[in-house]
């Protein structure tokens, strides 16, 4: 194994990595700041990888105005099942289960709404002018687009940091085990609080869908593969925690990209191999923000 | 599912063996006969599932992983040494499943609510991975054809009977569990794990037993349809198995022991109508689900029976 | 004699927060006593370590002359502890008899049993309709939990409790949320299961009259700290805990 390998490898997980953690920090800031589980968080990363594709391929624009409308089609929608769906169950006993049930209803309307529009086939887009080449580093050709979106994660960290740790908003979230009654003692709108963080999550989704679509295929059933990484990735790092899910997503990432370059038809069984481990020697997850009551 | 009278439950056996035993008689074709085989088991294996979700509380979104376990445990025995261990492989699948729900559950149920149903989907999806990757051992996304059980099971309404039979024995079981000291403190974790645990009992060992119980009864309906469908594909194992049997079980009502099975003899009949003439089968069960969560809550069974309740209550009021 | 329940130094902290400060005191067997103090003075924390609902940064706990600092709660709870709560703490969708059965069930060590009906023991059907009409709902004993009014559900939380047959019972704010009618018989009630359960019993309370009128000894919590402890008399006399606590109009 020599050193551009590894370098290679490092550089391709960080990207994997970045567009996992795009994916879970929306997951984990619905569950972290709303309380609610969105089991069809991969389903709104599916819709804006389908967004992107339309606005690219059909409309002919702009790659980077398709991510916008991406990321906004997939927050709208958001916002509409939140405040059509799932608003109706919130404070019903057994909440949580009735939660991944309503969410997992998503999951199975959104699939078929995407046959319905764009078909069973695989979809493709193309890399963005200007990104279509590779960049040389150390002496090595690292494709542009990679990069482009390692630093659209470094800069999505930093923009994320600032506003939790600077602003009012950021604080709120971040007080964690947030619950409804006390947001709303604190004199904030809890319903379209709720219905606003719930976009603002799905639109996260979206945008990773987006940037993600030149580099897979874009495909029903996208979701439930996404939804499941995202998923581990949180249950590494702590559900509901936005530094855990930044390692989680680099820890899988990296796995990931050794993995597939070493072994690739075993790949994805790395992923769970590393999950298995987290729940064997540190079951609340890496980063865990609250101490969860092992019932 | 509190109390039972004796008399109710032996009323209730009599009305299930003569509807279901009569099919044989009053079929109008074999495939009829696999149409109620299919209502039998992924009755018992809705009802098997609801131990765990309506009366445990636990939502698990990964009992395909034993639904597939039990079919192939079935299929690669058959495949490998003939039909004639078409039963042991049955038994072998069950132990197996014995022996890895203990295993499994042992990690997942260290995490509890949305982290529980997590950890199972994961482990499911893993399985499932396993299974369509390792082409030489498990003929990985080509299934295995060609799974005949032997004797006198190779006749289809003798095996018809032979489904039957267990599926009552396990509905009796799993019955029985529900009414049990066992149940009641299943159905306490379910409303107030802390509780239980302030009365003396591990909370987490009794979830393991169930998990355990319940995962067994999926493996026997997993190796009971090799036999039906005499073919098995890697999609038993995927995530969408174990959403259906959800979906039957909130259809029919968690909260009743016999909803699951009701729910799925709907969505099978549901399947069998509708799924022929449309691609559409995930928009179909997705909004059944979405009416059932936000509308029917308690499911069919549970509706119909707050109805006749409040119907009974209204004749007393009048009367 | 020597003593139910002894705590040595038992110490607690949540991140600075310091909860339990250096507690010890012991509970002489068949007494009835009670915990004062203000809110958050830490006194379901000390009930939550005692219970081994927590475990203490520092000291010890002994119940019975055993050392338990470190057991969990279900092994506290078989050698005989039980507790009723501040938030009222039942099983909603089971009836009120299932609710107690269940207790009655898991004392004599039936709850393995899965294959024989809940209605066939009764022997432990016996036991909770004697426990319910003991706390007077043996006439709601067919109710699910969740419909009966706060009052009784704070009476079921006490029976599940009792249920178990233990040697020391611990009520945290039993008649909180009651109104003084309510208090008065539950006051009434309490002293009596003391008496026909020949409990070592241990109260937190706000209610003044229930303290004063049933506990033989009351202990006084403060910030974490152990301010006093002593009979009726000398607590209602006791300068510190006037000014700390309890108020000229106590006297
Ligand atoms: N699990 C916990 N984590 C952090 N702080 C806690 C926890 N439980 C209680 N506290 C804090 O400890 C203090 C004492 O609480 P508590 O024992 O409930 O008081 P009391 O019962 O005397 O009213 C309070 O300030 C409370 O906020
Ligand atoms: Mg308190």
């Amino acid at each position: 194994m020599d050193f551009s390998f590894i370098v290679m490898q490092f550089l391709s997980g960080l990207m994997m990595a970045t567009l996992l953690f795009l994916v879970a920090s929306g997951l984990t800031l619905i569950f972290g700041v709303g309380n609610v589980f969105n089991f069809a968080h991969g389903s709104f990363y599916m819709i804006g990888a389908y967004l992107a594709y339309q606005t690219v391929s059909v409309w002919h624009t702009n790659f980077w105005l398709s991510v916008l409308v991406a990321s906004l089609g997939a927050g709208v929608l958001g916002m509409l099942a939140e405040a059509l769906f799932l608003r109706r169950i919130y404070g019903r006993a057994d909440e949580g289960g009735f939660q991944i049930l309503l969410t997992y209803s998503f999951i199975l309307v959104i699939d078929d709404l995407v046959k319905l529009i764009w078909g069973t086939e695989y979809k493709s887009l193309a890399r963005p002018s200007g990104f279509t080449g590779t960049v040389e580093l150390f002496g090595l050709s690292i494709p542009a687009y990679n990069l482009a979106i390692i630093g659209i994660g470094i800069v999505v960290v930093i923009v994320a940091w600032f506003v939790l740790a600077r602003t009012r908003s950021g604080r709120i979230a971040r007080a964690a085990a947030l619950d409804r009654e006390m947001l709303g003692s604190l004199g904030i709108n809890v319903p379209f609080t709720m219905t606003l963080v719930f976009g603002i999550a799905t639109a996260m989704g979206g945008f990773a869908g987006a940037l993600a679509a030149p580099l897979r295929s874009v495909s029903p059933g996208a979701g439930i593969e996404v939804i499941i990484d995202s998923l581990i990735v949180v249950v590494i790092g702590g559900m509901g925690n936005f530094w855990g899910a930044w390692l989680g997503a680099l820890i899988l990432g990296e796995v990931n990209s050794f993995a597939v370059a070493t072994v690739p038809d075993w790949a994805s069984l790395f992923n769970y191999l590393v999950m298995v481990l987290t729940l064997i020697f540190k079951p609340e997850g890496l980063f865990a923000s609250r101490k969860i009551r092992r019932v | 599912m509190n109390q039972s009278s004796g008399a109710r439950e032996i009323i209730l056996l009599g009305l299930f063996l003569l509807v279901f035993g009569s099919v044989p008689f009053i079929k109008q074709s074999d495939y009829h006969l696999m149409l109620a085989n299919h209502v039998l088991i992924w009755g018992m294996f809705a009802v098997a599932f609801n131990m765990l979700f309506g009366v445990t509380g636990m939502l698990s979104f990964g009992q395909a992983l034993y639904y597939g376990l039990g079919a192939y445990s079935v299929g690669l025995v058959v495949k490998n040494y003939g039909s004639a261990m078409f039963l042991p492989a049955l038994g072998l699948g069950l132990v197996l499943t014995i022996v890895i729900s203990i295993l499994v559950g042992l990690l997942v149920i260290r995490l509890s609510g949305v982290y529980f149903t997590v950890l199972t989907l994961a482990f499911g999806q893993l399985a499932w991975q396993i299974t369509f990757r390792w082409y030489r051992f498990t003929g990985g996304d080509d299934g295995i054809q060609g799974i005949m059980p032997s004797g006198l099971l190779e006749n289809h309404t003798v095996y018809y009977y032979f489904t039957l039979a267990l599926v009552v024995v396990s509905i009796w079981f799993l019955w029985r569990v529900a009414n049990s000291p066992m149940g009641l403190v299943l159905r306490c974790i379910r409303q107030n794990p802390e509780r239980v645990r302030f009365l003396g009992r591990r909370v987490r060992r009794n979830q393991l037993r169930i998990y355990v119980i319940s995962s067994f009864f999926a493996a026997l309906a997993g190796g009971l349809m090799a036999g039906v469908t005499n073919s098995i594909h890697p999609d038993m194992f995927y995530w969408t198995s174990s959403g259906e049997v959800i979906l039957m079980a909130v259809l029919g009502g968690i909260g009743q022991f016999f909803g699951p099975f009701i729910g799925a003899t709907v969505i099978i009949v549901i399947q069998d109508v509708v799924g022929a003439r449309t691609e559409y089968w995930s928009l179909i069960i997705g909004i059944i689900m979405m009416i059932m969560v936000l509308g029917m809550p308690k499911g069919l069974v549970g509706e119909i029976r707050g109805l006749m309740a409040r119907y009974a209550a209204g004749k007393v009021n009048r009367g | 004699m020597e003593p139910v329940l002894e705590l040595r130094n038992v110490t607690k902290s949540f991140g600075g927060l310091r909860v339990t400060a250096d507690v010890s005191f012991s509970v002489a067997p068949g007494s009835i006593s009670a915990i004062i103090g203000p809110n958050g003075a830490g006194k379901t924390t000390l009930f939550n370590q005692i219970t081994g609902y927590l475990k203490p940064d520092g000291g010890k706990i002994l119940f019975q002359g055993k050392d338990i600092t470190n057991l969990s709660t279900r092994e506290i709870v078989t050698l005989g502890m039980a507790r009723a709560f501040q938030v009222t703490s039942f099983f909603p969708e089971e009836t009120v008899l299932d609710n107690v059965r269940v207790a009655c069930l898991s004392q004599m060590n039936k709850t393995r049993n899965l294959l024989k009906s809940v209605s066939v023991f009764n022997e432990a059907t016996d036991q909770a309709f004697k426990i319910l009409e003991s706390i007077g709902l043996q006439n709601v004993a067919d109710r699910a939990g969740f419909e009966l009014a706060h009052g009784d559900q704070k009476l079921l939380d006490i029976g599940i409790a009792l249920a178990l047959q233990p040697k020391a019972l611990l009520l945290d704010e039993p008649t909180s949320g009651m109104s003084p009618e309510e208090r008065l018989l539950t006051r009434n009630l309490i002293k009596r299961l003391w008496k026909e359960f020949s409990l070592t019993l241990i109260f937190i309370e706000h209610d003044m009259d229930t303290v004063f009128g049933i506990a033989q000894t009351v202990r006084v919590l403060q910030m974490g700290r152990l301010l006093a402890e002593g009979s009726p008399e000398e607590i209602r006399r006791n300068p510190e805990v006037i000014t700390a606590y309890l108020g000229e109009e106590v006297l």
